[in-house]
């Protein structure tokens, strides 16, 4: 055991606690969320609902006029009515998003209440705050990747599906495939950015735990 | 660090370790302020095996607790190896957390998604040991342990008298100077709790590592040095292990 160091107290056999590698944080927080794979999949089911959500509508939303126009120039069909509604859409996404952001928050608040013993035996072990802080923003950011990555897919097959389904396989030649990586792109920026933003209360709540939480015994 | 191998008890000159300082804890319960700690002072040596006894609510979890570090008194001071904790910051205390003492625990707490290495090695990581290196002391010790043939077990595929045996490899990681066990036999039956105490003894002796355990359990009077009896917040007596087996019975 090396004995240099700044410790400035008592005896100077006091040293200042290392940062652990970003990676060390990672593997745990996978295997965590390995061994939670039922509550991951509940948290994981919200993400996917709201970014499948939000992909259709931006999909339809620009799909619809292009294959509408597209189909009318044809003469294939008479027209339609504007088929939405752009503020009250908005708003429906909005509430959506927000709905997820609370769900994963709760979920993460729940599962750091669950592992106070865990939480504090690892800071007994010489856990830093700022490591356990990692571990579940990391945490959440996985399980939102996967949850976003999930739904948009979802997303894409909802409104193509629906698309082919009001204009028949007509359409499906009109589809603007150029602009659906963007959509898709965007839609996964937001994805994470939510879970990212659910996570940081669970995980500060968890960071600031101290380690004495090891030794509750009562769940 | 010195690690003294040396049995406790051994003549004069001995090292003090811990050292406890008219040490008050204080809790606020409405308008009522509770105190259960009246002011403690004790010295503990390194390479003792200390119990702290005590029926529940007498204060002997928080003595405990303020010895380790995990709890800050409301007056009074705590020196761990002549440091003096109070004045430690966060980084110092996390790092004193991890290499001056090694933490045993009633309900074990191992991390329940790594193997039994994993857990051994997750303190000595902690201190900025390469991976690799932790690793192989890990299994040094858990050998150590006897438990060489389930390293790679997840604690939920051992028994408690197991799980408790990677706690005390995971409490002897680091190398540190003091073992703070609390209630290590609380959750185990009679045997496998005489087994725990037994190891604990061992590796006090072998390693010259200060074991201080707060605890009910009578079995651990026979191995302790001395003894500290804590009643309503304060040191009843301090016994030395030949003046206990008298008065063994009369715990409460």
């Amino acid at each position: 055991m090396s004995k240099s160091g700044s410790g400035a107290v008592g005896s100077g056999q006091v040293q200042r606690q290392v940062q652990l590698p970003l990676s060390k944080a990672v593997e745990i927080a996978l295997k965590s969320m390995r061994v939670r794979m039922g509550r991951s999949i509940l948290t994981l089911i919200t993400i996917v609902m709201a970014m499948a959500f939000l992909t259709e509508v931006w999909l339809s939303n620009r799909l619809g006029p292009v294959i509408r126009t597209e189909l009318l120039a044809r003469e294939h069909l008479k027209a339609h009515g504007p088929s939405v509604d752009g503020s009250r859409l908005v708003w429906l996404i909005s509430l959506s998003l927000l709905v997820c952001l609370v769900g994963i928050s709760n979920a993460m608040l729940m599962s750091v209440m669950e592992r106070f013993r865990e939480i504090g035996t690892m800071k007994c072990l010489g856990a830093l705050d700022s490591f356990i802080l990692k571990l579940f923003v990391l945490e959440s950011i996985f399980l939102g990747v996967a949850g976003t990555i999930c739904g948009i897919v979802l997303g894409v097959v909802l409104a193509v599906g629906i698309m082919v389904a009001r204009y028949s396989t007509a359409a499906w030649p009109l589809i603007p495939w150029g602009g659906v990586p963007w959509i898709c792109l965007a839609a996964l920026g937001i994805g994470t950015a939510i879970t990212a933003a659910a996570a940081m209360y669970p995980a500060w709540k968890a960071a600031r735990m101290e380690p004495i939480a090891a030794m509750r015994v009562e769940v | 660090m010195v690690m003294a191998a040396k049995p406790a008890g051994s003549a004069a000159g001995r090292e003090e370790i811990v050292r406890t300082i008219d040490v008050v804890k204080e809790y606020r319960m409405g308008d009522q302020t509770l105190q259960a700690l009246k002011g403690v002072s004790v010295t503990i040596y390194r390479g003792e095996y200390i119990s702290i006894m005590g029926p529940s609510g007498s204060g002997k979890s928080t003595l405990f607790n303020a010895i380790g570090g995990l709890d800050k008194p409301s007056s009074g001071k705590v020196f761990i190896d002549e440091v003096d904790v109070a004045q430690l910051d966060a980084l110092e205390l996390a790092w004193l957390r991890c290499r001056k003492i090694g933490y045993i625990f009633q309900t074990f707490n191992l991390i329940p998604v790594m193997t039994a290495l994993e857990n051994v090695a997750l303190p000595m990581i902690f201190g900025g040991m390469l991976e690799a290196d932790a690793r192989d002391k890990a299994k040094l010790i858990l050998e150590r342990v006897e438990l060489g043939h389930r390293i790679d077990n997840k604690p939920s595929q051992l028994s408690g008298g197991q799980q408790q045996r990677v706690a005390i490899a995971r409490a002897f990681a680091n190398d540190p100077a003091i073992i703070l066990a609390d209630e290590p036999t609380g959750n185990l039956d009679l045997n496998t709790g005489k087994a725990i105490i037994a190891l604990l003894k061992e590796m006090n002796q072998e390693r010259g590592v200060t074991v201080i355990s707060a605890t009910h359990d009578l079995k651990m009077l026979d191995i302790s040095d001395r003894i500290f009896w804590i009643r309503d917040g304060e040191v009843e007596k301090i016994q030395r292990r030949d003046e206990v087996t008298i008065d063994a019975g009369e715990m409460h």
